[in-house]
């Protein structure tokens, strides 16, 4: 393999790596705070990818992914208040039920609204044969857009997380639900903010990446199995660990080309899901024994 | 008391056997082809309601067992062995000394040889209960979103497997299966003239699986099964053998996904990637799920009702999203089944005056 060749793949890899880790990272946000595996992630990304490029068709770029962040992340709430804020301590089997039901129903509004056809926003700079040369190989721009925008989602949210007293409740929230109600805190307040976060993390994500992914209606189940891995590959509930281990699995994915048909790679890092499921449920970088004290 | 307990089963095959009175009467034996259909869809929704229903355990991964059975027996019986034959592969030599190749002959005029559709189901039957079985052993030992996300994972596998390798036609999948002959005179295809004898042979494949189910769901299995959903750690200080029981009812029904997949593939004469396809899955958890979940008889006329109704088209191009709303609807409001609304429990209670 060539210098050029092998930095073309890690390239590549650090960019999907980056986009799962995303949706990794919403995954854990809404499992810390309410123990629920949300099923309907990925359609957050689809939704923010979608409703951009509809957006951009009248408004320019930037305001355009603000509002389709915004109404994203509305979305997160309503299904967060319609379909789980009421329900009383609800068994884990109906909650991934009713989420995997929500998906669904987000997937085919979006196959009648904006139909089966392939979309994608523009490049944010330059255009499809635009480059920049970082070491001896050539990247796209839009590579760096998605790996910088990741990058500040996590900074961001670890900031938000530790220093502000919103954060702080929520972590609250996350560690002992009755705890946190008995200091006060709304926890269901906690919930659908949790949603309203990780619609919003998710929908950017959706944005950065459509001008290199494209966005389809049903673009999101791919990415929610392949954040759902990375989520365990790190340790469920831990969010700094879901980027070192969607880096891990972007690069694997990306590499895996050179020896495995395109065709199979999907099945490459569900694999991975599995072999980590079946060995190491507590995730790469996880503790046997926190674990061993949460329900899945 | 013996001959009590057969009287449900009775009056549903007779219900079965009026319905094809029925459309003969009334001129509408077009709707036979669906009936048929359904037939074969609830037979691998029974057999998903014993996992989930009873086991417990959840799984997103059937529509990849149909695939199976139904891939394996297709590739067999259309894989045209001829050339090997030519070539004396020694193997292909033996199975025509014992009578397990049939010939046949294409649109040209060319000699083809298949494999037999009997030996094929066997062999077909056999490799989903392996894979099952090997399958089955670690992801049994996951619980609720793992079990739900590792199921799925195997289903997403399958799915890839069968779109993306040449054998399985890939996005076009198989066609030109062969009928398969049960006995002579009685053949499981999809000709016009055979619609009712095909009627009756699904019917009877589901009517004996139900029966089935229904005994051993009534025997130490089924109590053992209750056990493990209840609470797995108390069957298992109870003296139940909960991995070995999981893993049973997960084959079993497993098997049953296959059988049905094999028997609509040749009635169809074809099966494409979209049987094996996600929303396929989540279809079967939806319908077990709208039956009450530990119901058969509940999960079963949903699952012939809903089906019959998809099939034939009521739902046009919102078929999913009705399934979608279904189930939130029933997960939200009746999470034991909508035959087991506290509704009906109120209006009980209001007949008896309590």
């Amino acid at each position: 393999m060539t210098s050029e060749l092998f930095l073309q793949y890690l390239f590549a890899g650090i960019t999907y790596g980056s986009i799962y880790a995303i949706v990794a990272i919403g995954f854990n946000i809404i499992y810390n705070t309410t123990g629920i595996i949300n099923f309907a992630q990925g359609e957050f990304v689809m939704l923010g990818g979608m409703l951009s490029i509809s957006l951009h068709t009248f408004l320019p770029l930037p305001l355009a992914i603000a509002i389709a962040v915004i109404i994203t992340m509305i979305i997160g709430a309503l299904i967060e208040i319609i379909f789980i804020r009421w329900l009383e301590s609800p068994s884990v089997l109906r909650m991934i039920i009713i989420t995997i039901g929500i998906s669904i129903l987000i997937r085919e509004a979006a196959l009648h609204v904006w139909g089966e056809g392939v979309r994608s926003l523009p490049y944010f700079n330059g255009n499809e044969i635009s480059s920049i040369r970082i070491l001896s190989t050539n990247v796209s721009p839009q590579v760096l857009w998605v790996i910088g925008v990741c990058a500040v989602i996590v900074v961001l949210l670890s900031l938000f997380f530790k220093f502000t007293s919103l954060g702080q409740e929520m972590r609250a929230c996350s560690s002992n639900r009755l705890a946190a109600t008995l200091c006060g805190i709304n926890t269901k307040n906690m919930v659908t903010l949790s949603f309203m976060l990780s619609a919003a993390i998710g929908a950017l994500a959706g944005c950065v990446v459509s001008p290199i992914t494209y966005t389809q209606y049903d673009s999101g189940t791919g990415l929610a199995i392949k954040g759902f891995t990375v989520a365990v590959l790190g340790g469920l509930g831990n969010s700094m660990a879901a980027v070192s281990a969607g880096l891990l699995l972007g690069i694997i994915e990306a590499f895996s080309i050179d020896i495995v048909p395109l065709a199979f790679q999907d099945a490459i890092s569900i694999s991975i899901l599995l072999i980590i499921l079946f060995v190491r449920p507590h995730g790469l970088f996880g503790s046997k024994e926190a674990a061993g004290l949460k329900e899945f | 008391m013996k001959t009590q307990r057969f009287i449900p089963f009775f009056l549903l095959a007779l219900v079965l056997a009026g319905l094809q009175f029925l459309t003969q009467i009334t001129d509408t034996s077009y709707y036979l082809t669906q009936m048929t259909m359904t037939a074969y869809y609830s037979l691998v929704i029974i057999g998903l309601c014993l996992v989930m229903g009873y086991a417990g355990q959840i799984s997103l991964g059937h529509a990849g067992f149909f695939a199976i059975g139904g891939y394996t027996s297709a590739v067999l019986t259309t894989y045209n062995l001829i050339h090997l034959l030519e070539k004396g592969n020694s193997f292909v030599l033996f199975l025509a000394g014992k009578g397990l190749l049939v010939n046949g002959e294409n649109l040209y005029g060319e000699s083809l040889l298949y494999v037999t559709p009997w030996l094929a189901c066997i062999l077909a039957l056999v490799l989903t209960a392996l894979i099952a079985f090997l399958i089955g052993i670690p992801v049994l030992k996951l619980k609720g979103h793992y079990l739900a996300m590792a199921t799925m994972g195997f289903g997403i596998i399958i799915y890839r497997v069968v779109l993306a390798w040449e054998i399985m036609g890939e996005a076009d999948g198989i066609s030109d299966v062969p009928g398969f002959t049960l006995m002579p005179g009685i053949t499981v295809n999809g000709d016009f003239s055979n619609r009712i004898q095909n009627y009756y042979i699904a019917c009877t494949i589901l009517l004996v699986a139900f029966i089935l189910l229904q005994n051993l769901i009534h025997s130490r299995v089924g109590r053992a099964l209750r056990a493990i959903h209840g609470s797995e750690e108390a069957a298992d200080a109870m003296g139940v053998n909960t991995a070995r029981y999981k893993l049973y009812t997960f084959v079993l029904s497993a098997v049953f996904a296959a059988l049905a997949g094999i028997f609509l593939t040749h009635y169809n004469g074809g099966i494409g990637p979209s049987e094996a396809g996600i929303m396929k899955s989540v279809r079967y958890v939806a319908i077990v799920a709208i039956g009450g979940m530990a119901s058969m008889w509940g999960t079963l006329i949903m699952a012939s009702v809903l089906n019959f109704l998809s099939l034939r088209g009521l739902f046009g191009s919102y078929d999913d999203a009705v399934f979608g709303v279904i189930l939130i609807i029933i997960m939200l409001f009746a999470p034991d089944g909508i035959l087991r609304l506290h509704i009906w429990q109120r209006f009980k209670k209001f007949k008896t005056g309590k």
